[in-house]
């Protein structure tokens, strides 16, 4: 003997992007904060020592922030023009900017006038650096030289004018103390140890490179430039690995976050695209107002800071971790649980099992004892109606099949019609739902059509079905003239013959059959 | 134990492990009643269509007693209080449709073959269904119903009461009796009605001041009643497959048994009180306790309303899989004729109830290794049908098929084929299924691995390619042995596709029909691709030439090519018979042919693999040494092809066609005394294949002659002496036979040589007979100029092939 079986709710793929385990970490910030800067942000770099406070330089001045405030904590605006690249030293303590005057100016964090000043380049400083032993500093200007100055004596080391263009992006090896890179518009990434007088590898991008990273290990080595992302293996001979499309426009910045398995990258197409560094996939991207310049991410991944070019600062805060609800409800007492429950059958007892108890849901029980009517008023409900539509509509192609559908919907008050109008005039758009909806539609104007207009609630929403019936057809209208469209334009590019299903075309029939509304 | 009457036999069941133990043969038509004997119990009556009532020890199965009545004896009623007298129910002579109910006398006469001709008129007038009579308390009186009126007779005062009620037609139907039951204690008559009322009529010694009860709770027909032993409990059972206990007669008390899976036929309780049974339409038994809970099934072949499915063969089990109870796909054993398992592919609950139209199983297909089960159920509307595709993976773990993917509309219109890629490599990716529709479309489905690792499941079901052909609608498809064509035949062309590139590679159409049926050909034959149109031809065209190869003048109904063998079966349907060709797609010649093979028109055919290949000594049955060829005809009965009978084929009764009998048909039963249950079935016995009509296959053979078409004709001259020959009645039986021998020493190698034998027994019979003498010489005229038809189509086949 067959048991009761349950309806079947119809369940249909989620479209969009999966939830993957890297969008609920990526989405777990805050609401954007806003903070207008001057003008474009051009870098932003924090502090690698708490309260990782961060430095963002703008038009001519550096302004310090603290984590949570959104007025500047200390501000640097001792330039005489515009202001670039202020990076901190490892301990942060020491700040270094470049200028368009071209010097480049060291700060205390503490102090307001500049430590050290070094002169040297004849034209803007776009990039500033400190090597890893903490008392040099590399830079990179656009008079296409990079140079390397010692702090304790203010004095230029070294040299290089290899980059045939200017110079606009940098990074300093963090195993290596010599060694450190410059990323030029001559499309070439250059590296460079701080003991032998010429490079040591150049790397073709491709495209002017905005911006370069390596790899806290030092082996891979990531530049930007162009729509084109690119990771190098440095220990291989600069071997290309990978190379990553993502952005429609040039890339402008890259970082990595705290744990080093993640890649982002920032692109005046106004998006912040992230990779997983192990397979170069995109694993969630960040989308923003304008087209972004700079971007940083504090240790720990605790804040997302990025900077645009119509100077708006956007500080994105991560929630606190939800702490797990310990309130648990009071539970029956542990013996009462445990009474029995070690109770080993003799052999001489008869056991007697105990007949599982199926839990149906109210629907199934009232639709079990053929109650057509009562179980459309418990899908009607608003927990289901509201958030699980599918249920609904599946009672209803139930009752449809039972041939109980019209009895179930008649008989109904002016509420209840308001409610059913609303429910079908809302959902009936909705292609997993057409079928059956325009099926009740037709019912429920057929039953209620003597009574229309008695009713001012009522009438509103039969308009408003019709309204959005009409809609609807327009817009498969449309589409299938866009379809059209794309069939001519496939015809005359492929030779093969095109086949593809027309699937709106089904859908506009069995609209326009409700057209009578 | 368990009695219940199937077809020409009485089966008894054992309640404790469901299964038959004795099967009573003797009877020689149908059994329609069975009933103890009441005064021994170890003693069993029964009756038959062939007039006659036997008396069995049914513990040992041995017929003591045959009685010979003479009228076909439709139901059969003992009662304690009669001691030498049982209850018959007879069709009244002379008049068509009335019956009457008589008693005879049983004498106790020595011997095994007793006539008893002593027949006393009881009631006139009844009905003929075993369920419109029931007699009263310890047999005072009986009761009848027909249409409106309840006649109720007094044995004692020999007086007869009529009641009837008014007609009453609602939309449901009428309100016709359609059952009665006696209390068995009181003066007390339950009645059922065709509009769902139960009537318990009391007080019926007064013609006038009778009162009845009316207990409404059934929306349709009550097919049966029956009290309880006690008394206290009425059990009712319809449509609605509900068995429903009503307490003390009251309309409010009652309990229900829901679900029993198909409508409730007949209802019987044991004389003990502790267990009643149910006989269902769907031809199962149901036992179910006192307590009213469900305690055993008997089951066979499940029948269904209408076998869309087809018959198909399980790779895995070697069962025939085919529609079960609605929703449901049986696997049937045929080794021990019973059911391996039920697999519930609708998944939703199946309301019992009349003109609803509700989602059943329409087509089924498996992968070779029988890995993947492919199932469609639709649902017919008005408007738009409802149709989903479903993909089944055998999980070795459960032993059972699990469902994979679920495609809703995947076609918009019906899907009218469906067929896997049968590759017998291991590698799983290869496999295709592919469907056609009535939406003029054939699509391909390819298994597509998903690349997340977090999905539950690794590989889904979607569509990879779809083809249309002219816009016709698609109706057939197939895939070649190797895999690497695709045959989908369009109305009236067949097309033929590559399986890789999905390129279609060349067009084959017969012109006058559209194509019934394809298939391609196996093994050294599988340059051959077989199809039969719907006005009668079957073709078989070369692969490698894109040629027809051959052709010829059938009626076929049913293609079906051996899997295991380059052999194909064809069913054609010929004047009101059907008719089995065997024959090798690589020579026109038929290798076997069986003429007239049942009256019903057979609907499917499946070969199913024999576990180890036959020994077979006969060449002509060398195509079965591998597999047995299964039929189901349009009245739902299977049958078989069997070669045991093979020795006894000179005795012109008995013909190498045994047909077995799985299903039966009508269940038709009458249910009183200890456990026990009648049931018969359509009688498709081996007497009925005796004598062939000859006579009617006379207009036909003109007709095929006239039929054939003009191109394919030899010439005009040569035709011509045949034909007159053939029309020119003889004047001697003797040279009539003289002619037919001779045309079958010249031409027929193909034909059966114990067909001839049967012929010429006949004939020689019939020359014994001198009378008739009219009738024989139109028999012989046929058979010769049958011979010269086969001539004929020989010839044509040798000259197609030599164009």
């Amino acid at each position: 003997m067959a048991t009761y079986k349950p309806v079947v709710v119809q369940a249909v793929p989620k479209l969009g992007a999966k939830v993957t385990q890297d969008t609920v970490y990526w989405r777990g910030y805050k609401t954007p904060v806003q903070i207008k800067e001057f003008g474009a942000v051009n870098k932003i770099d924090f502090s690698p020592v708490p309260p990782y406070n961060y430095a963002v330089t703008a038009s001519s001045r550096i302004h310090i922030y603290g984590r949570y405030s959104q007025e500047p904590i200390k501000t640097f605006s001792r330039f005489k023009d515009a202001a670039y690249g202020a990076t901190y030293r490892d301990d942060g303590n020491l700040l270094a900017a470049g200028s368009e005057e071209g010097s480049i100016h060291l700060f205390d964090i503490s102090g307001k006038a500049p430590l050290r000043q070094f002169d040297g380049h004849t034209k803007a400083v776009h990039v500033v650096g400190f090597l890893s032993d903490k008392y040099r500093v590399f830079s990179g200007g656009d008079d296409y030289s990079s140079n390397l100055w010692d702090i304790p004596s203010a004095t230029e080391i070294v040299s290089y004018s290899e980059h045939t263009d200017y110079v606009r992006c940098g990074c300093a090896s963090k195993v290596n103390a010599d060694v450190f890179i410059t990323g030029s518009y001559d499309h070439t990434v250059k590296l460079f140890d701080a003991r032998i007088k010429s490079s040591v590898m150049t790397i073709e991008h491709g495209q002017p490179v905005e911006s370069v990273l390596l790899f806290p290990s030092g082996g891979l080595l990531v530049s930007a430039g162009g729509r084109y992302v690119k990771v190098w293996d440095v220990l291989k001979g600069g071997q290309l690995l990978v190379s990553l499309k993502n952005h429609h426009k040039t890339v402008t910045c890259l970082c990595l976050n705290s744990s080093g398995q993640r890649l982002l990258s920032g692109s005046l197409d106004r998006h912040v695209k992230i990779y997983s560094t192990t397979s170069y996939k995109v694993v969630h991207s960040f989308n923003y107002a304008t087209s972004i310049l700079s971007l940083a991410l504090s240790p720990e991944d605790k804040t997302i800071v990025v900077g645009m070019t119509n100077g708006v600062l956007n500080v994105k805060h991560r929630k606190p971790e939800e702490r797990k609800e310990k309130f648990l409800r009071r539970q029956p007492a542990y013996r009462t649980h445990v009474k029995g429950r070690t109770y080993v059958p003799k052999q001489e007892d008869f056991c007697v099992s105990k007949p599982v108890k199926r839990v149906l849901r109210k629907y199934d029980k009232l639709l079990k004892s053929f109650q057509s009517s009562k179980a459309l008023d418990a899908v009607l409900e608003p927990p289901i109606r509201l958030y699980t539509p599918e249920v609904t509509v599946a009672v209803m192609q139930e009752l449809h099949r039972r041939g109980t559908l019209r009895s179930a919907l008649a008989g109904r008050d002016e509420k209840q019609v308001n409610l059913l109008l609303t429910f079908v005039a809302r959902r009936v758009i909705e292609p997993r739902f057409t079928p059956v909806l325009v099926t009740v539609a037709d019912m429920i104007t057929d039953i209620y059509q003597p009574v229309v207009g008695q009713s001012a609630i009522v009438d509103r929403q039969f308009l408003r079905l019709q309204e959005a019936i009409g809609k609807e057809i327009d817009y498969q209208e449309e589409l299938l003239e866009v379809l059209g469209m794309m069939d001519t334009l496939f015809a005359t590019f492929t030779k093969a013959t095109y086949l593809e299903e027309n699937k709106s075309d089904g859908l506009t029939e069995t609209v326009q059959t409700n057209r009578n509304n | 134990y368990l009695l219940c009457a199937a077809g020409d036999f009485v089966k008894m069941y054992s309640l404790a492990t469901e299964e038959t133990l004795r099967l009573m043969g003797g009877h020689a038509d149908r059994v329609t009643g069975i009933q103890l004997n009441p005064r021994n119990h170890m003693q069993l009556y029964s009756s038959s269509l062939d007039g006659s009532i036997k008396l069995w020890d049914f513990m040992d199965g041995i017929p003591i007693k045959t009685f010979s009545v003479g009228p076909k004896l439709l139901a059969l009623y003992a009662l304690a209080s009669c001691e030498d007298s049982v209850f018959v129910i007879i069709p009244k002579s002379g008049e068509r449709d009335t019956f009457q109910l008589v008693s005879v006398k049983l004498t106790k006469a020595a011997g095994q073959d007793v006539e008893a001709k002593e027949l006393s008129l009881v009631l006139d007038g009844v009905d003929a269904s075993p369920k419109h009579i029931a007699f009263g308390r310890e047999g005072e009186y009986v009761a009848s119903v027909k249409e409106l009126n309840l006649q109720v007779y007094f044995f004692k005062q020999k007086q007869l009461n009529r009641f009837s009620v008014s007609a009453t037609k609602t939309k449901g139907g009428n309100n016709h009796f359609t059952c009665i039951a006696c209390h068995p204690t009181e003066d007390c008559i339950a009645t059922g009605s065709a509009d769902g009322k139960i009537r318990l009529w009391r007080n019926f010694y007064h013609k006038k001041e009778y009162t009845f009860s009316t207990l409404h709770w059934h929306h349709d027909t009550v097919m049966d009643l029956a009290f309880s032993i006690e008394g206290t409990s009425l059990l009712s059972g319809g449509v609605e497959s509900v068995l429903v206990l009503w307490h003390n007669e009251s309309d409010c008390q009652k309990d229900f048994l829901p679900r029993l899976g198909s409508p409730i036929e007949y209802i019987s309780v044991s004389p003990d009180g502790a267990l009643c049974c149910t006989l269902h339409a769907d031809n199962r038994i149901t036992i179910v306790n006192s307590n009213l809970r469900f305690s055993k099934s008997i089951q066979g072949l499940i029948k269904s309303a209408d076998v869309k499915t087809g018959i198909v063969v399980d790779p895995r089990t070697k069962a025939l899989v085919l529609n079960g109870e609605p929703g449901h796909l049986q696997f049937y054993c045929l080794q021990s004729d019973q059911q391996l398992f039920s697999l519930d592919i609708v998944q939703r609950q199946y309301i019992h109830q009349a003109g609803l139209n509700q989602a059943d199983l329409v087509k089924v297909a498996f992968s070779a290794q029988g890995k993947w089960l492919a199932t469609v159920e639709e649902r017919e509307e008005v408007t738009d049908p409802e149709l989903q595709l479903k993909l089944w993976f055998y999980d070795e773990e459960t032993q059972s098929f699990k469902l994979n993917t679920r495609i809703n509309m995947p076609h918009e219109d019906h899907i009218t084929d469906m067929c896997f890629r049968d590759m017998d490599e291991l590698e799983d990716y290869s496999l295709i299924l592919v469907t056609t529709g009535r939406d003029c479309v054939f699509k391909v489905w390819v298994m597509v691995e998903d690349t997340d690792p977090e999905a539950q499941q690794s590989v889904s079901w979607s569509c990879d390619f779809v083809g249309s052909y002219h816009n016709y609608q698609a109706a057939n498809c197939c895939f070649s042995e190797d895999g690497s064509l695709l045959a989908v035949s369009f109305e009236e062309t067949i097309t033929v596709w590559d399986s890789v590139t999905w390129d279609l590679k060349c067009t084959f159409c017969h012109p006058p029909g559209k194509i019934r049926n394809i298939c391609f050909g196996r093994l050294t034959c599988s340059k051959y691709l077989i199809g039969a149109t719907d006005c009668g031809f079957l073709c078989c065209w070369n692969l490698l030439s894109c040629a027809l190869e051959w052709s010829a003048h059938l009626n076929i109904l049913v293609l079906q090519p051996d899997p295991l063998s380059e052999y194909i079966a064809a069913v054609s349907w010929l004047s009101k018979e059907s008719s089995l060709f065997v024959f090798k797609p690589n020579e026109p010649r038929p290798i076997y042919i069986q003429r007239n093979l049942c009256k019903e028109k057979i609907q499917l055919a499946a070969f199913v693999p024999r576990d180890e290949p036959e020994m077979i000594g006969s060449e002509k049955y060398l195509w079965l040494r591998r597999s047995q060829l299964f039929f189901l005809t349009d009245t739902q009965e299977l049958m078989t092809l069997s070669t045991k009978s093979l020795e006894d084929r000179l005795t012109p009764s008995s013909k190498q066609l045994a047909v077995e009998e799985s299903l039966p048909v009508t269940p038709f039963s009458l249910l009183l005394g200890k456990h026990r249950r009648q049931q018969s079935q359509e009688d498709t016995g081996l007497g009925k294949l005796v004598v062939q009509n000859k006579n009617e296959q006379d207009s036909p053979a003109v007709k095929e002659l006239l039929h054939t078409p003009a191109h394919v004709l030899p010439s005009a001259s040569f035709l011509c002496p045949i034909f007159i020959n053939s029309l020119l009645i003889s004047k001697e039986n003797k040279s009539a036979e003289e002619v037919a021998d001779e045309v079958e020493m010249e031409s027929e190698k193909t034909e059966d040589d114990s067909d001839e034998e049967r012929d010429v027994t006949e004939m020689e019979q019939e020359d014994t007979s001198p009378m008739e003498l009219l009738g024989e010489m139109t028999y012989k005229l046929s058979k010769s100029q049958e011979k010269e038809l086969r001539k004929i189509r020989k010839i044509d086949y040798s000259w197609i092939s030599a164009f």
